[in-house]
């Protein structure tokens, strides 16, 4: 019974990181950069909600609406001023610009809101689910982070392979120049980029928040990187294997902790990401793209 | 070449730019050092401290504290002394710019830092600097440590831990403990080692022992799931309250209710803003300080940081009010004049520390050892609807 509570853990930390996961896959399987701001576009998600919720007594879904329009508001604001004027430059610039960013928005976040520790009331009420004469529970936080993950990577996916506008992504993401050659705008492509995979932050810090209610002006770091390695583990650019990625990763990290040690579970969690990476250079999805000479 | 030029430039500018920030530093040192001079009789007191970040609670308790005693003190008419608290953030780097900004300012006498690991980084330098350093609340052993200038007002880590399984023992508070503890923090895994000890000399049955660090400081469903399953019935939480509010919300959604027993870290908890201060009721914890006792000390100083800061003082603040009486008591005693040099203040500090006895806030009878730890008697208190109750 304790492997399976392991296991729902595990899946209820790995959904959270496969929806950050996702941010950071679309972002990077179109526009080709490695945006490191979007951890900090989480804590803001999150502090939306709590301010929402918290301070003007709305209820807890006029929250996340609020924090999902700020969150995409902001990524696109922050596409057009940080990684614009960049688009010809150097890969490295724009990485350095966008760690940049992520400093902007901590520091920024830690002069409105202070440094005290807040306690985030979670957006899914109710008691948690007990199953076998309550052996085994069940929060409903883990329900609904779940289902917002499977239902967030059908929709990308479908939106992505079907829609016109999809269309526009894959082709910008395969050549931009050819892309705008066939009269694809390729700015206004990878805006739209930057507001899905902030609206995505946005979703994923009030479901982080929700399930580890403290709020902090780094929330968002150390999750931000744990969702980045779900990312490559699953295959960088790889819709499905953003939520593989991040679901094998939560549950390899509390199966890490519960079985093997509680002070390696790093150590192993990134040891297997080593071995993944070793035996499949791209990931477990992950398509290789040959450079073209 | 139009570029390079430009650089050249940009370059000139940028090194004229410091130049000036060197000149303007200098300027303005100078200036305060006759202001000192000429209002004369004030000592200057200095300490680094997270007025922001994560350990804000305890950065401005202390700032606070430490201000009420000195403004007590100084309209009694007796020793003058002026505060200047800088900021570290809890940040090492920080705490060492921020020293280095105290020592511009003039500081004769020293608070350390707050928190154990900037503590640690300036303490190094107090000692090459022949500053005397009282640090209210920076607990590890690493601070003090052949470091003969730098004291404590707090219980050092082991001690701590030493005292929570002796309490916990002589108390009877539980049969089958758990610990989990952070063991990428020198403040976590200090306590933690002299507890277990401590724990094996008592007979304590420890059950289970699982730890967390920064970097998964968020999910504690295994650790307390380890210790449901063995059936603790006290959970012991050497840590400060930031991750202690976590695993208290996640034992309550995982109906798993045994006792929790915190250290000094744990006072705060109640502060955080949002919290649901139920999920504390009954946690217990080892602090020097009672808010609630009725002692004439402790309730004018309640009632004054009440008047003046809206909210109850906790440990931290307490410590601080204690560091600044006991450093009048010190200085008094060794008929010290703020005119004297920083080494000749600190030998007599240190002659004086080893020597005095300090009746404070914080404890009856306080005396410290050549090593600059503490030696007083902890309190139990336990969070009673809402508020920190003694035991």
């Amino acid at each position: 019974m304790s492997f399976l509570n392991h296991l729902i853990n595990g899946i209820s930390l790995g959904s959270i990181y496969a929806i950050i996961a996702l941010g950071y896959t679309m972002v990077y399987g179109i526009a080709k950069m490695l945006n490191f701001a979007h951890g900090d576009v989480i804590m803001v998600g999150g502090y939306m909600c709590f301010c929402a919720t918290t301070y003007l007594g709305w209820p807890p879904i006029a929250g996340v609406l609020l924090a999902v329009v700020v969150c995409t508001v902001l990524g696109v604001v922050i596409e057009r001023l940080a990684y614009k004027p960049l688009r010809m430059a150097p890969s490295l610039a724009v990485l350095i610009t966008a760690i940049g960013v992520s400093y902007f928005l901590q520091n920024a976040a830690l002069l409105i809101w202070g440094s005290s520790t807040k306690s985030f009331t979670s957006v899914v009420g109710g008691d948690p689910i007990q199953l076998f004469g309550g052996q085994l529970t069940i929060t409903r936080v883990t329900i609904v982070t779940v289902l917002a993950c499977v239902v967030i990577m059908v929709a990308l996916t479908l939106f992505t392979g079907k829609s016109k506008m999809g269309t526009a992504m894959r082709a910008v993401s395969e050549d931009k120049g050819a892309a705008q050659l066939m009269g694809i705008n390729v700015n206004t492509t990878i805006s739209l980029t930057f507001a899905i995979g902030s609206g995505l932050a946005a979703i994923a810090g009030v479901l982080l928040c929700s399930a580890y209610p403290t709020l902090l002006p780094t929330t968002g770091s150390m999750p931000g990187i744990k969702a980045f390695t779900a990312a490559v583990f699953g295959g960088i650019g790889s819709i499905p294997g953003a939520l593989l990625g991040g679901i094998l990763l939560g549950v390899i990290e509390i199966f890490a902790k519960a079985y093997i040690s509680t002070q390696l579970s790093d150590a192993i969690v990134f040891a297997v990401l080593i071995i993944v990476l070793l035996v499949k250079p791209d990931g477990l999805l992950g398509k290789h793209v040959s450079e073209k000479v | 070449m139009k570029k390079s030029l430009s650089m050249l430039l940009a370059g000139m500018m940028l090194v004229g730019t410091l130049a000036g920030c060197g000149g303007n530093t200098a300027g303005t040192d100078a200036g305060n050092t006759d202001e000192g001079s000429a209002s004369g009789a004030a000592f200057k007191i200095g300490g680094t401290s997270p007025l922001t970040g994560d350990a804000a609670i305890y950065g401005n308790a202390v700032a606070r504290g430490a201000q009420i005693a000195a403004d007590e003190i100084n309209a009694q008419g007796g020793i003058q002394i002026e505060l200047k608290f800088e900021d570290d953030e809890n940040n090492t780097e920080k705490a060492v710019n921020a020293y280095n900004n105290l020592k511009d300012w003039g500081m004769q006498l020293s608070l350390g830092s707050v928190t154990s690991k900037p503590c640690e980084a300036i303490s190094t330098d107090i000692y090459a600097d022949r500053i005397f350093a009282l640090t209210p609340s920076a607990s590890s052993v690493a601070t003090t440590e052949g470091k003969d200038n730098v004291f404590q007002m707090c219980f050092a880590d082991p001690n701590q831990g030493t005292a929570s399984a002796d309490y916990i023992a002589d108390q009877q508070l539980g049969t089958k403990i758990a610990i989990i503890w952070k063991n990428d923090d020198v403040y976590s895994t200090g306590i933690h080692d002299k507890f277990v000890a401590e724990a094996q000399a008592k007979g304590l049955n420890i059950v289970s022992e699982t730890t967390f660090t920064d970097a998964s400081a968020t999910d504690f469903s295994v650790q307390l799931n380890d210790a449901k399953d063995k059936g603790a019935d006290l959970v012991f939480l050497p840590m400060y309250y930031t991750p202690a509010s976590l695993i208290l919300t996640q034992a309550n959604a995982m109906g798993y209710a045994p006792k929790f027993f915190g250290v000094d870290g744990m006072d705060g908890i109640l502060t955080v803003e949002n919290f649901d201060t139920t999920l504390a009721e009954g946690v217990m914890l080892l602090t020097p300080f009672n808010a609630d006792a009725t002692d004439d000390k402790t309730v004018s100083f309640v009632t004054k940081y009440q008047e003046a800061y809206g909210e109850i003082p906790n440990q931290f603040a307490a410590d601080a009010y204690d560091c600044i009486y006991a450093y009048a008591q010190a200085l008094e005693a060794a008929g010290a004049t703020p005119d004297m040099s920083n080494e000749e203040l600190c030998d007599a500090m240190i002659a004086q520390f080893t020597s005095m006895t300090f009746n404070g806030l914080t404890g009856e009878n306080m005396t410290w050892d050549t090593i600059g730890a503490v030696s007083k008697s902890p309190k139990g208190m336990v969070i009673e609807n809402g508020a920190y109750v003694g035991m």
